[in-house]
C-alpha cells in the first residue's frame, strides 16, 4: 500500500481496494517505526488523521468524494494549522499553535485530503540542507548520513521513504526542488502568484511560493490543481483560471522545443549528475520534443542578487517576532529592548541570525542603493534572459542540483558554500517562473533530478513533459530499499 | 570586504539581535563572506534597467475600505506569554 503513488491511491480508494482508515493506520505505523531514523516529522497528528479518514470513507460511501478524499499528505511546518502546533523549524515557534489555517491547508482539507502531520524543515526554510532545524536534521533515506536537501527536506525525506504520498512544500530559492532531486522525487514550484501564501509563514514574500513533493507528475497535478487559484486575503495571489492539470498531462511531446541551458552544463556540474541529464533529453527527444541549446548569460549573478533581495526581505518579515504577541519570550527582560534582543537572539538560530544581519545591512542608510537596488536590477536582467530564451524554446531544462545528496555536516562551516548549491534553481524564483524537478538517475546509488521550468503559468506543459518522461523511464518508481522498502 | 566588530554590532542592535561577545567573531567572518560574494553583482552593467518591483509586473489590487476581519483577540492571545485584561505585557517603557 505505501509503495502506491498518489493518483494510484486515489483510484484504490475510489475502486475500494481498502479504505482510508486502512492506509492511514498503515502510514502512522510505518511512521512510528521508521522516523526515529530519519526526523522527517516535527509533529504526528495521528488520532486527528484516523478521524479524517474515517470521515473520508463515510463520505466516500455516500458517493460524495473527489479524487483526493481519504488521501494522506503531510504539511511543510510552515503552513498554519488551527489547533495543531506550527514551529516553522524554530524555537522561536516552537510552542506556537496556529489559531486559523493557512489557505492552502483548508483547500486541501474541503478535498477531502487526510493530514498525517506536519514536516521537519530548516529554520523559517532558510537552509538547502535541513540542517538549520531547530529540531535536529533530516535524513536522506537513500543514505542516513546524508541530507535530503532542503529547506523542504521534510517532506522529501517522508515522501521518498514511502511514510506519506505527498506532501506540501514551499521554494524561495529551490526549497522544493532541490530536495526532490536529492531524494529521488518529484517536486513542483508554480509561478509566483499561483497558490495563495496565506498563512504560509513568510520568508522572502516576493520569491515565496507554495508547491508540492509527490512521488509522479500525475500526483503533483492532482494536487496543485487543488491548491491553486485566486484568494482574496493574499493581495500577490493572481486572479486567473486554474487550467485542468491532469488533461494536460498526456499531450503528445511532437514538436515541443526544448531549451538546455548552456551555462549550467559547464564547470561545477558533477560530470555523472550531467550524464544522467544528457540521457534523460535524449528519452525526451525519443518522444519527439526538438531540443536545442539556450543561453541565459546573466544567470550566473542570480545567487548573489538572490543573497540581497532574499534576506533583506527576510530582515523585514522577521521583525515581527518581538516575544510580545506570540512567539518565544525570554525570560526576566530588564527593559523592553532587552525584551526584544534576548527573545529574537535566542529564538533564533546562527542561520536565520546571520540572514537577518544581511538582510538590516544591505537595507541600511548608504547601502540600499549599492545592494538592494542594483541587485533588483540583476533581477530585471535575469528575467529578461528567460524571456528572451521563451521565444525560441516551450521549456527550459537542465540539473536541478550540481552533485547528489552530501553529507550531513560536510557544507555547514561556510554559508556561501551551502548557498551555491541553489545555482541552478535560484533564477526561476527572481523571474517569478514554474519550476519542476523529476529524478533522472542515479549517482553512486544516489538519486539526482532534471529541472524543467515553464513560462509564467505554464504549468501543465512542465507537468507534461515531466509525465511523458515518467512514461517512458522508471527513476520516479524506484524507492529506498532496507528498512524503508 | 571585511566588516569590522563595531559594524556586526551595530548591524545586530539594528535588527535588535542579541548576540554574545562570543559569537561576534564568527559573524564578522561569515556575513563578510557574504557580502563579499554579492559585491559580484558590481560586474554587471545595470545601466538604464529599472529595479524589479515584481517578477510578473502585476500591480496590487485594491478592495472596499471595509471591515473584513472579525474580532478574535481572545484566540490570538492564546499564543501570548504575558497578557493581562486583553492586553500585551511588556516590561515598563515610561517611568
Amino acid at each position: 500500500m505505501h509503495a502506491m503513488s498518489l493518483a494510484r491511491i486515489s483510484r484504490a480508494l475510489s475502486a475500494g481496494e481498502f479504505s482510508s482508515e486502512e492506509l492511514v493506520s498503515h502510514l502512522l505505523e510505518r511512521i512510528g517505526r521508521l522516523d526515529g531514523e530519519l526526523n522527517a516529522f516535527i509533529t504526528v497528528t495521528g488520532e486527528a488523521a484516523l478521524a479524517a479518514a474515517r470521515a473520508a470513507d463515510q463520505a466516500r460511501g455516500r458517493g460524495d468524494a473527489g479524487p483526493l478524499c481519504g488521501v494522506p499528505i503531510a504539511h511543510k511546518d510552515i503552513f498554519c494549522t488551527a489547533g495543531v502546533r506550527t514551529s516553522c523549524g524554530s524555537r522561536m515557534l516552537d510552542d506556537f499553535v496556529s489559531p486559523y489555517d493557512a489557505t492552502v491547508v483548508e483547500r486541501l482539507r474541503e478535498a477531502g485530503v487526510v493530514m498525517l502531520g506536519k514536516t521537519n524543515m530548516d529554520e523559517f526554510a532558510m537552509g538547502s540542507s535541513n540542517e538549520t532545524s531547530f529540531y535536529g536534521p533530516v535524513r536522506n533515506p537513500w543514505d542516513t548520513a546524508r541530507v535530503p536537501g532542503g529547506s523542504s527536506g521534510g517532506s522529501a525525506a517522508a515522501v521518498a521513504a514511502r511514510l506519506v504520498p505527498g506532501a506540501t512544500g514551499t521554494d524561495t530559492g529551490g526549497s522544493i526542488r532541490q530536495p526532490a532531486a536529492l531524494a529521488g522525487i518529484t517536486g513542483i514550484k508554480p509561478t509566483y502568484g499561483r497558490i495563495s501564501r496565506y498563512g504560509m509563514i513568510a520568508f522572502a514574500s516576493s520569491l515565496d511560493q507554495a508547491g508540492t513533493l509527490t512521488q509522479t507528475a500525475e500526483d503533483a497535478a492532482l494536487m496543485l490543481g487543488a491548491m491553486s487559484g485566486h484568494d482574496p486575503r493574499d493581495s500577490t495571489s493572481v486572479d486567473a483560471p486554474v487550467p485542468d492539470y491532469l488533461e494536460a498531462l498526456d499531450a503528445p511531446l511532437e514538436g515541443v522545443r526544448i531549451g538546455l541551458v548552456e551555462e549550467f552544463m559547464g564547470a561545477g556540474l558533477d560530470a555523472a549528475n550531467a550524464a544522467a541529464v544528457e540521457e534523460a533529453l535524449k528519452v525526451l527527444e525519443g518522444l519527439g520534443a526538438q531540443l536545442q541549446r539556450i543561453s541565459l548569460p546573466s544567470i550566473g549573478l542570480s545567487v548573489p542578487a538572490y543573497y540581497v533581495v532574499a534576506p533583506a526581505e527576510c530582515s523585514s518579515n522577521l521583525s515581527r517576532f518581538d516575544g510580545v504577541r506570540f512567539g518565544y519570550r525570554a525570560d526576566s527582560p530588564r527593559d523592553l529592548e532587552d525584551l526584544y534582543k534576548r527573545s529574537r537572539g535566542e529564538g533564533f538560530g546562527a542561520e536565520v541570525k546571520r540572514r537577518i544581519m544581511t538582510g538590516t545591512y544591505v537595507l541600511s542608510a548608504g547601502y540600499y542603493d549599492a545592494y538592494y537596488l542594483k541587485a533588483q536590477r540583476v533581477r530585471q536582467l535575469i528575467a529578461a534572459d528567460f524571456r528572451r530564451a521563451f521565444e525560441q524554446v516551450d521549456v527550459i531544462v537542465g540539473p536541478t542540483t550540481p552533485t547528489a545528496a552530501f553529507e550531513i555536516g560536510a557544507k555547514t562551516d561556510d554559508p556561501v558554500t551551502m548557498y551555491l548549491n541553489d545555482i541552478y534553481t535560484i533564477g526561476v524564483n527572481l523571474a517569478g517562473l514554474p519550476g519542476l524537478s523529476a529524478p533522472c538517475g542515479f549517482v553512486d546509488g544516489l538519486p539526482v533530478g532534471l529541472q524543467i521550468v515553464g513560462r509564467a503559468f505554464d504549468e501543465g506543459r512542465i507537468l507534461n513533459v515531466a509525465h511523458r518522461f515518467q512514461q517512458e523511464t522508471d527513476w520516479h518508481a524506484r524507492a529506498p530499499g532496507g528498512a524503508f522498502a | 570586504m571585511k566588516l569590522t566588530r563595531d559594524e556586526v554590532e551595530s548591524i545586530a542592535h539594528l535588527a535588535r539581535l542579541g548576540i554574545s561577545s562570543a559569537e561576534v567573531p564568527a559573524y564578522v567572518d561569515n556575513l563578510s563572506r557574504i557580502i563579499d560574494f554579492v559585491q559580484q553583482l558590481e560586474q554587471s552593467d545595470t545601466e538604464g534597467v529599472t529595479p524589479m518591483a515584481h517578477p510578473l509586473e502585476m500591480t496590487q489590487p485594491l478592495r472596499e475600505d471595509v471591515v473584513t476581519e472579525k474580532d478574535q483577540r481572545a484566540l490570538y492571545q492564546e499564543n501570548a506569554k504575558a497578557v493581562d485584561a486583553g492586553l500585551y505585557l511588556v516590561p515598563r517603557v515610561i517611568e
